[in-house]
């Protein structure tokens, strides 16, 4: 039976091509694999083989013809002893999907969900004890070993050194090296490693001994955990957790202070929380180790140490993508996280002084992020000011005021201010990295200049 | 002390040979995937299949004698160039053409693409778009068969050119050092991309690169479908032994270019020829069983099957609806 030879698409981007040359004429026997011709397309030159046996019955586009559109029969193969026709009627090559030529009409694009629903009362949950925050973690760590088998710890120096920062302090002797494992200095690896096991149904939580590290692994955090469930139709989910201390230590320089809430929180796919309290590591942490999906902790290595009352209750969890209005405030709104709620809590102390209340959120979750608490705080303050130890462009400030402003721009009485980070790699020398960071005194003038 | 390093296959002596049926078996699933790997090249011809293309014509005993040693429950991961792996995994022709041609009926729901496809009901862990991730991801796949106690191996597949890749020697180290039954299948089709292994690796046994962690390694003939079956077998049991790892280098060769878009400056028509005529692991395996006195019908009758079943996935891909647009939404995160 005769039939088509048609101009085929030999890239992602071609739409026509050049027939640049012919290697077989009218007449010509020829075989599966064998060339029948050159075409130029956008990108090359490129050879066509022949995909079923026969005779060129005709040559319907000769060399050297430009603009042949993809599709177009450029030549009829018959069999042996058939006579050629002046065209097929064979079946018409299916149209190739409309979105491969055309965009979607905007009518048929579906908004993206919003996260807009009104912030529930934060629960009781009784009875306090003060711990440091580095006891929370730990403690998160060992309900959740305690509670999953499926659940273990792995990273550089989390088990016989017993934590280069102390936070897995007795997992291994508690839970054994089955399920506290120490990994050699290899992030990349050891990440893939974890996903890997993570995408069969394990929940590994990965600490990197800072954040910074992470950035050897930061293509399987992206690439291989975030993305997967989605690529894979919603089959393969990556329940994982990815932890460590974030932004800036105290006089490591450059390559050890950086704050990647905005490199993570830009990522669909990614949850990433900040605690600062001892209560919110130990509650988020719980809830990102239950999660099933990716889960980044920014911890923060200088809060490591220092206490917050934290409840006692053996089922204490904290919900992710809800903020906590740490101060009742009606001047001005101060949206921080981790260490910078307590630059943000000191400037709102010395503000009080100076007659002017403002209320301090605490966002405990950058993705999802609590858009509602935020908005209902600005639609009563009228005022916005954001505090972040990580670099002002594009960073988190950015993105809370760019929400402020869609949803609750007429109820600014003055634009949003960023205090953050400056835009430098971070120095050694102490006076400039104290210059370098946010300080309260920053967060005061930022106020009184919207006031 | 055991060797650590050896060739086997054509280059050195073949292991036991395959029954019959095991060979009957075997051309069927290459022919299939010959088959399945040509209909695609041309809906991609057609515009029917976007983006980025990678055929495994050529390759198709390296996954078919692998497949046969391994049973329900082991592990499987590989590149972009994953058609055939997921066909031998036992994914459906229509399932995977639909995928390719972003259809909603395809196992991502038209959302994954050739590169991206999966299967947890197969075991089927990807198709992975970054060159060498599926290396650390497979020593996961093979950590958490060890954590969970089971006998089931991983097999990690990737090219020549990921071999380059320093995840790849992070990942050797790991399953060393935790003894981790993952199987290092190293396709060397001699290019990565254009560029020919002896250009892109000082080392160019790449069988002996797992050597340093005491990681045995064999170089197999991967146009021969017995070979690749005997050198699997031992690898299978060596990992299933808990004896840790094991590095299988697949000497073999792709026909069509790196992807659709690949103009083949790089090597000659000749070259290909050449393999084409004298390597086939399909023709090889089809004189076997000619030899062997199967009637050449039967052999034909099995391909019209082929075909068959080639088109239908065609026709289904073409015929199915594209991904609603509410799909745009769904699978980002799951509920908490």
């Amino acid at each position: 039976m005769a039939t088509e030879i048609l101009m085929p698409a030999l890239s992602p981007t071609m739409t026509e091509g050049k027939i640049a040359r012919w290697l077989k004429k009218e007449g010509d026997m020829i075989a599966a694999g064998d060339v029948l011709a050159e075409i130029e397309t956008d990108k090359a030159t490129m050879e066509i083989e022949a995909i079923e046996e026969g005779i060129l019955g005709r040559i319907l586009i000769g060399e050297g013809v430009e603009g042949v559109a993809v599709n177009t029969p450029i030549a009829i193969v018959v069999e042996d002893g058939e006579s050629v026709p002046d065209s097929v009627a064979s079946q018409p090559a299916a149209p190739a999907p409309q979105a491969a030529t055309a965009p979607q009409a905007p009518a048929s694009t579906p908004a993206a969900p919003v996260l807009d629903t009104a912030p529930e009362p934060e629960r009781e949950w009784g009875e306090t004890r003060e711990i440091t925050v580095r006891e929370a973690l730990r403690d998160a760590m060992a309900a959740e070993l305690r509670r999953d088998e499926d659940v273990f710890l792995l990273g550089e120096e989390v088990a016989d050194y017993q934590g280069a920062y102390k936070i897995s302090q007795g997992l291994l002797q508690e839970f054994g090296p089955k399920r506290v494992l120490d990994m050699p200095i290899t992030e990349h690896g050891f990440t893939g490693m974890a996903v890997g096991a993570a995408l069969t149904g394990l929940k590994p939580i990965v600490e990197f001994m800072t954040m910074n590290f992470a950035m050897q692994a930061i293509d399987h955090i992206i690439n291989s955990a975030a993305k997967t469930l989605y690529m894979s139709g919603g089959q393969m989910g990556c329940p994982i957790v990815f932890r460590g201390p974030n932004g800036a230590a105290a006089r490591v320089g450059a390559q050890h202070s950086q704050c990647y809430a905005s490199w993570y929180g830009h990522v669909p796919g990614l949850k990433v929380v900040a605690p600062w309290s001892a209560a919110d590591a130990k509650g988020l942490l719980r809830a990102a180790i239950r999660d099933p999906n990716p889960v980044i902790v920014l911890e923060n290595e200088i809060l490591y140490g220092q206490k917050f009352p934290c409840p006692v209750d053996e089922d204490f969890i904290l919900p992710i993508g809800k903020a906590k209005i740490e101060r009742a405030g009606t001047d001005v709104t101060i949206v921080a996280f981790s260490i910078a709620v307590g630059t943000a809590l000191d400037a709102a102390a010395e503000l009080a002084k100076q007659g002017i209340e403002a209320e301090v959120i605490n966002l405990r979750s950058i993705r999802p992020l609590d858009t509602a608490t935020i908005i209902n705080s600005v639609k009563k303050t009228s005022r916005l000011v954001t505090v972040e130890e990580g670099w002002p462009f594009a960073g988190i400030g950015a993105e809370v005021a760019m929400q402020v402003i869609e949803h609750a721009f007429d109820w600014l009485d003055a634009p949003p201010v960023r205090v953050a980070g400056e835009d430098v790699p971070m120095p050694f020398a102490a006076n400039l990295e104290k210059l370098a960071l946010p300080q309260p005194e920053h967060v005061v003038k930022a106020v009184r200049s919207l006031i | 002390m055991e060797t650590t390093s050896e060739q086997v296959g054509a280059a050195g002596g073949n292991g036991p040979s395959l029954t019959r049926e095991q060979f009957l078996s075997a051309y069927h699933d290459m022919l299939l995937i010959r088959r399945f790997e040509e209909k695609a090249g041309q809906l991609y011809g057609m515009g029917l299949i976007g983006g980025f293309c990678h055929l495994y014509i050529g390759q198709e005993a390296v996954v078919v004698g692998l497949q046969m040693c391994l049973k329900d429950g082991d592990k499987l991961i590989t590149s972009y160039r994953d058609h055939g792996q997921m066909l031998v995994a036992g994914m459906t022709p229509r399932g995977v053409m639909a995928e390719l041609t972003g259809r909603a009926t395809g196992y991502s729901h038209g959302k994954g693409g050739s590169m991206h496809m999966f299967s947890r009901e197969k075991n089927f862990y990807g198709g992975h778009g970054i060159v060498g991730a599926q290396v650390a991801l497979g020593i996961g796949l093979a950590f958490a068969n060890k954590y969970r106690g089971t006998d089931e191996v991983a097999v990690a597949y990737f090219g020549d050119g990921a071999a380059g890749q320093g995840q790849v020697y992070e990942s050797f180290n790991l399953a060393a050092l935790h003894k981790l039954p993952c199987i290092f299948v190293i396709e060397n089709n001699k290019y990565g991309m254009g560029t020919a292994i002896e250009r892109a690796s000082a080392s160019h046994d790449l069988y002996k690169n797992g050597e340093p962690w005491g990681i045995p390694g064999r170089q197999v003939d991967g146009m021969d479908v017995a070979a690749v079956h005997a050198a699997a077998a031992e690898a299978v049991a060596h990992c299933r032994a808990g004896k840790g790892p094991y590095i299988l280098e697949m000497m073999t060769y792709r026909y069509r270019g790196h992807s659709m878009s690949d103009p083949a400056k790089y090597r000659t028509r000749e070259e290909v020829d050449q393999v084409r005529k004298t390597r086939d692991p399909i023709e090889h395996v089809k004189h076997i069983l000619l030899d062997a006195g199967v009637e050449e019908a039967t052999l034909k009758a099995m391909e019209t099957e082929i075909k068959a079943v080639v088109n239908d996935s065609a026709e289904f891909a073409q015929t199915s609806p594209e991904p609603d647009p509410s799909e745009l939404y769904t699978d980002v995160v799951l509920e908490a």
